[in-house]
């Protein structure tokens, strides 16, 4: 029998229900493979010892009618978890326990998950490689010294590595998508308004979304559909009907329109970039969809664009950490003396650089001309979408413009690391779902991803177009464990 | 010579060397929603509570908390929006104030800055020399910031976060105000109808009520508006007319002296009578309002409005006029009596209880009168009046039908304070009740002209003053109860 951590979540469930495996096997064999996959650094806060008294108790009292029971899950440290140690990546909130939960997290204990740790992230998710985070690199399982993509780079790590079946992570302008795309797995981004930004972190609030992260399509659909909710506690959680995403998943896609934008053929993109994408298309070809050019004409803006109004939002949304309440306090002479080294302190480059851009963007004098105008580009690219969409179901793009790189390579040039994100930003300024599949390998066999965004919450059709083409592509990671002793 | 020039009327000018200066005021008056929880948390907003213990995460602003608008805040702010007569309007925004400071646990505070969600409105304030409109430029919504105590630890400041999230209005008027009377009407009168409203108590010894004073000066006549300094977070009536005094001089006396006025924020120093200056316009805060993305733009339906109009109680200025028109008594008589609901209240229920044969010129003249000196003197709100409005209504029944003078009426009146005892019973205990038995009085008024005849006489022989003596007599010979009218005739008769 295959290890129960190289188990899709799917089987996992499965082989749990028919009592084939316990709850507390596989919180075993999850922690025990944790605990040899250190080196990875993919872990800020272990859970270990509470995941395994809590599946005993799952064991000794089981409910086979939860949607996860008994299953260990590793999360992102932007998820406030009651009473674990919660630090979005940052020595600010280091020492920071809250006593509260998420609601995303909820939802998943709910449902009978049990938390296994608190993976790292880019700190307050602000960056494309987990080389951000005040906790150091996390390294991708796929070769040494690559990084596992960002900012839930902790999660596609340990989620490559089979440190733990499902994760989940957030997904500001491609920090779910991107490190899926970079360790060979599955990452959604749920519409804007999905899931409840309650108990998160806050990066960009209008751009913040939770997602499933998975090694196959099959098992995101089986977390959206329990993370995805209507909560009153968010003003910005939408209360649309949801689909039972996983039961009605189906490989059916025929006759299903999608769009290629044109714009998306950048400049310097490599050719084994380009190829991937032409592959893509024939293999949604092949699943009986029609192919369809259109055109997404603001999309040079996006990035741009994405970087006023993000950072903006960063720099308000992290006004907060003061030193006054909780988190990090360094001792000042003075109440703005105190604010300032708490801060200094506190806070890395990234954040620092961030709050800075922020808060210019946003001064008197400046606002029209970046934030204002930003907005406005964002509702320009927003109806792009809109009007593809009259034409269209769906629209396919590559996920990423590169594979994964190097540990450091980009880390001193925030430009060329923001680049990154060229393909997955405009799906957030637009609030649309996304998804990237691997798709392919490039010339030093790393992962590829595929991105498929899809119409305003219907998540449903994206991955059902994702299960389809997963199916003709085939892909495999070939994980070799190097990095245990 | 310098000078103020006092003027009967509540003009306030100031005089330097010829020049005749007047003084133009702005209010932003920051109105504490009447509300059980917080504009975006379900914490209590209770006064007086031990320090942060009403606090949800939300308003300590925890990582990854949620504002949730509280609708019975908005409701509020919209009725007050209909009772100062103004424009409500279908899509306001929050946005985000930022700033830090020890009390502002979000780092910013959410307000309503571009898109209130009341517009353009006006109050009418009642002057001696007349009516007079003032312009109100918007209202708000927004959060309170919690409170930094530096006088209970000696090298520690505190910070109270019961205070943080709850819900303010700011009321903005236009540059309408040209005295400290005025000022005060003004306050008083937006007090009133807030508090006929039920949307902010208006208590301002617990803050409910606080407001910054814009203050530029000008030649009596001129058009443009000079350069203005603004008085922040003045706590009081006394102390905003002080503040505005002291302000106006100082802005003249620079004028005269040949200098400019800096655009700058001051603070009223309430122990040295002064206003002294907090920051200039270049040190002003760059607040980087944006729209809260936490937040979704507040819209309003026009059913949603209409709903609240039909739930608007009769205003002050409405009640005024039907007083005047209904009870026939004075514009100035309904002014006092609808200033305040607990008044207006109290008198309805007076004429109420005065039944059909109802005099309303004892009942204004006793609750403006004895009553309101009572009050005073004690304290005491007529909310809490130790007369009750049926006990007061009897009383003056007692004295419209001649049971009692008006006299004895102020003895019972007395009385009644202690535990609201029903004047009635009083009379009867007592044996207050008054003589108007004519034959009665015929032969006590006798028996006094008899046992005075030399004064009888000099009565007679024109010394008109002592017509007195002999009522005085005769009222003491009864013990205060004869009815003076009685008395009079009988003595014009006999004398």
């Amino acid at each position: 029998m295959t290890e129960i951590t190289s188990l899709s979540l799917f089987e996992l469930i499965k082989n749990i229900k028919e009592k084939k495996i316990s709850s507390n096997e596989a919180a075993k064999s999850f922690v025990d493979r944790s605990e040899k996959s250190k080196k990875l650094n993919t872990y800020v806060t272990e859970n270990f010892e509470n995941c395994l008294k809590l599946s005993k108790e799952f064991d000794n009292k089981p409910n086979f009618d939860l949607k996860l029971p008994g299953i260990p899950i590793a999360v992102k440290d932007l998820f406030c978890t009651n009473e674990v140690r919660t630090t979005a990546g940052s020595n600010i909130l280091n020492n920071f326990v809250p006593s509260y939960e998420s609601t995303v997290t909820q939802n998943i204990w709910n449902e009978g998950g049990i938390l296994l740790g608190k993976l790292n992230c880019d700190e307050f998710a602000m960056g494309s490689s987990n080389e951000t985070s005040f906790f150091g690199n996390v390294q991708n399982p796929i070769a040494k010294n690559l990084v596992p993509g960002g900012s839930s780079g902790g999660s596609s790590s340990a989620l490559a590595a089979n440190l733990t079946p499902v994760t989940i992570g957030t997904d500001t302008g491609g920090s779910i998508r991107q490190p899926a795309s970079f360790t060979g797995t599955v990452g959604l981004k749920p519409t804007y308004g999905s899931c409840s930004r309650y108990g998160i972190v806050a990066f960009a609030s209008s751009l913040d979304q939770a997602g499933p992260m998975s090694k196959d399509v099959k098992d995101s659909s089986i977390l959206l559909e329990v993370i995805s909710s209507f909560d009153k506690k968010d003003s910005t959680s939408i209360d649309f009907k949801r689909n039972n995403y996983s039961s009605e998943l189906t490989r059916n896609i025929k006759g299903i329109k999608i769009g290629i934008p044109k714009e998306y053929r950048v400049d310097g993109m490599p050719g084994e970039i380009e190829n991937l994408w032409k592959k893509g298309i024939e293999y949604a070809k092949d699943c009986g969809a029609e192919i369809i050019d259109i055109s997404l004409p603001h999309t040079s803006y996006a990035l741009p664009t994405y970087y006023i109004v993000a950072p903006a939002e960063a720099s308000s949304n992290l006004a907060r950490y003061d030193g006054v309440k909780y988190g990090l306090r360094s001792s000042g002479e003075s109440l703005i003396h105190m604010y300032e080294k708490t801060r200094s302190e506190g806070f890395g480059e990234e954040v620092k650089r961030r709050i800075m851009i922020g808060t210019y963007v946003l001064s008197s004098g400046y606002y029209d001309a970046y934030y204002l105008k930003a907005q406005k580009v964002r509702q320009l690219i927003k109806k792009d979408f809109d009007d593809a969409y009259n034409k269209v179901d769906a629209i396919l793009t590559p996920s990423t413009p590169s594979s994964a790189f190097k540990i450091g390579e980009k880390s001193n040039d925030p430009v060329s690391m923001y680049l990154n994100d060229i393909f997955t930003v405009p799906v957030n300024l637009a609030g649309l779902p996304g998804i990237s599949i691997p798709a392919g390998r490039d010339k030093n066999n790393y992962p590829l991803g595929l991105q498929i965004i899809g119409k305003p919450f219907d998540e449903q059709t994206v991955l059902n177009i994702a299960y389809s083409m997963e199916e003709k592509i085939n892909y495999k990671n070939n994980i070799t464990d190097w990095w245990m002793e | 010579m310098d000078g103020i020039m006092s003027k009967n009327n509540s003009e306030y000018l100031i005089e330097r060397n010829d020049n005749i200066y007047e003084v133009v005021i702005g209010l932003e008056v920051h109105a504490q929603v009447t509300s059980n929880s917080k504009l975006f948390s379900s914490s209590s907003t209770k006064f007086g509570a031990e320090p942060n213990t009403q606090v949800s995460l939300v308003d300590a602003a925890f990582p990854g908390m949620l504002p949730v608008i509280n609708e019975y805040c908005v409701k509020q702010a919209i009725k007050t929006g209909i009772g100062l007569k103004a424009k409500i309007n279908n899509k306001s925004v929050f946005d985000r104030k930022n700033y830090f400071y020890a009390d502002l646990p979000q780092g910013y505070q959410i307000s309503q800055y571009k898109y209130p969600i009341v517009g353009e409105g006006n109050v009418i304030l009642d002057m001696p020399e007349g009516q007079k409109y003032v312009g109100i430029e918007r209202l708000h919504l927004e959060q309170d910031a919690g409170k930094s105590i530096h006088d209970i630890d000696p090298s520690n400041t505190l910070v109270d976060l019961n205070r943080s999230g709850v819900a303010l209005m700011e009321i903005v008027s236009k540059p309408d105000l040209r005295s400290p009377d005025e000022v005060n009407a003004y306050i008083k009168k937006l007090r009133s109808i807030m508090r006929y409203l039920g949307t902010c108590d208006g208590n301002m010894q617990e803050g409910s009520l606080r407001a910054d004073v814009n203050v530029s000066v000008r030649i009596k006549g001129s058009k443009e508006l000079g350069t203005r300094c603004e008085i922040k977070n003045v706590n009081s009536i006394k102390f905003m007319q002080m503040a505005i005094i002291y302000e106006a001089n100082r802005q003249v006396d620079l004028i005269e002296e040949g200098e400019e006025i800096d655009q700058e924020t001051r603070l009223f120093d309430t122990k040295k009578n002064e206003t002294r200056s907090m920051r200039s316009k270049e040190d002003a805060h760059d607040y980087r309002y944006f729209p809260d993305p936490d937040l979704l733009p507040l819209e309003i339906t026009d059913e949603f409005i209409d709903q609240l109009k039909s739930e608007i109680p009769e205003l002050p200025d409405d009640k005024k006029k039907r007083f005047i028109d209904e009870f026939k008594i004075s514009p100035y008589e309904a002014t006092i009596l609808v200033s305040d609901i607990d008044t207006a209240k109290y008198f309805e229920e007076v004429v109420a209880k005065m039944g059909k044969n109802r005099d309303m010129k004892l009942a204004v003249n006793w609750i403006t009168g004895e009553l309101f000196a009572v009050l005073n003197n004690k304290n005491i709100e007529i909310a809490h009046s130790p007369i009750s409005a049926k006990n007061l209504a009897k009383l003056i029944n007692l004295i419209k039908n001649g049971t009692i003078s008006g006299k004895i009426a102020k003895t019972i009146f007395e009385l009644m304070m202690d535990g609201d005892i029903d004047p009635q019973i009083i009379v009867e205990e007592k044996g207050l009740k008054q003589q108007s038995d004519p034959i009665a009085l015929e032969a006590l008024i006798d028996k006094i002209i008899n046992d005075n005849r030399e004064k009888a006489i000099e009565y007679k022989q024109g010394k008109e003053k002592l017509f007195g003596f002999f009522v005085g007599q005769a009222m003491k010979a009864s013990g205060g109860k004869a009815n003076p009218q009685l008395i009079n005739e009988i003595l014009k008769k006999k004398l």
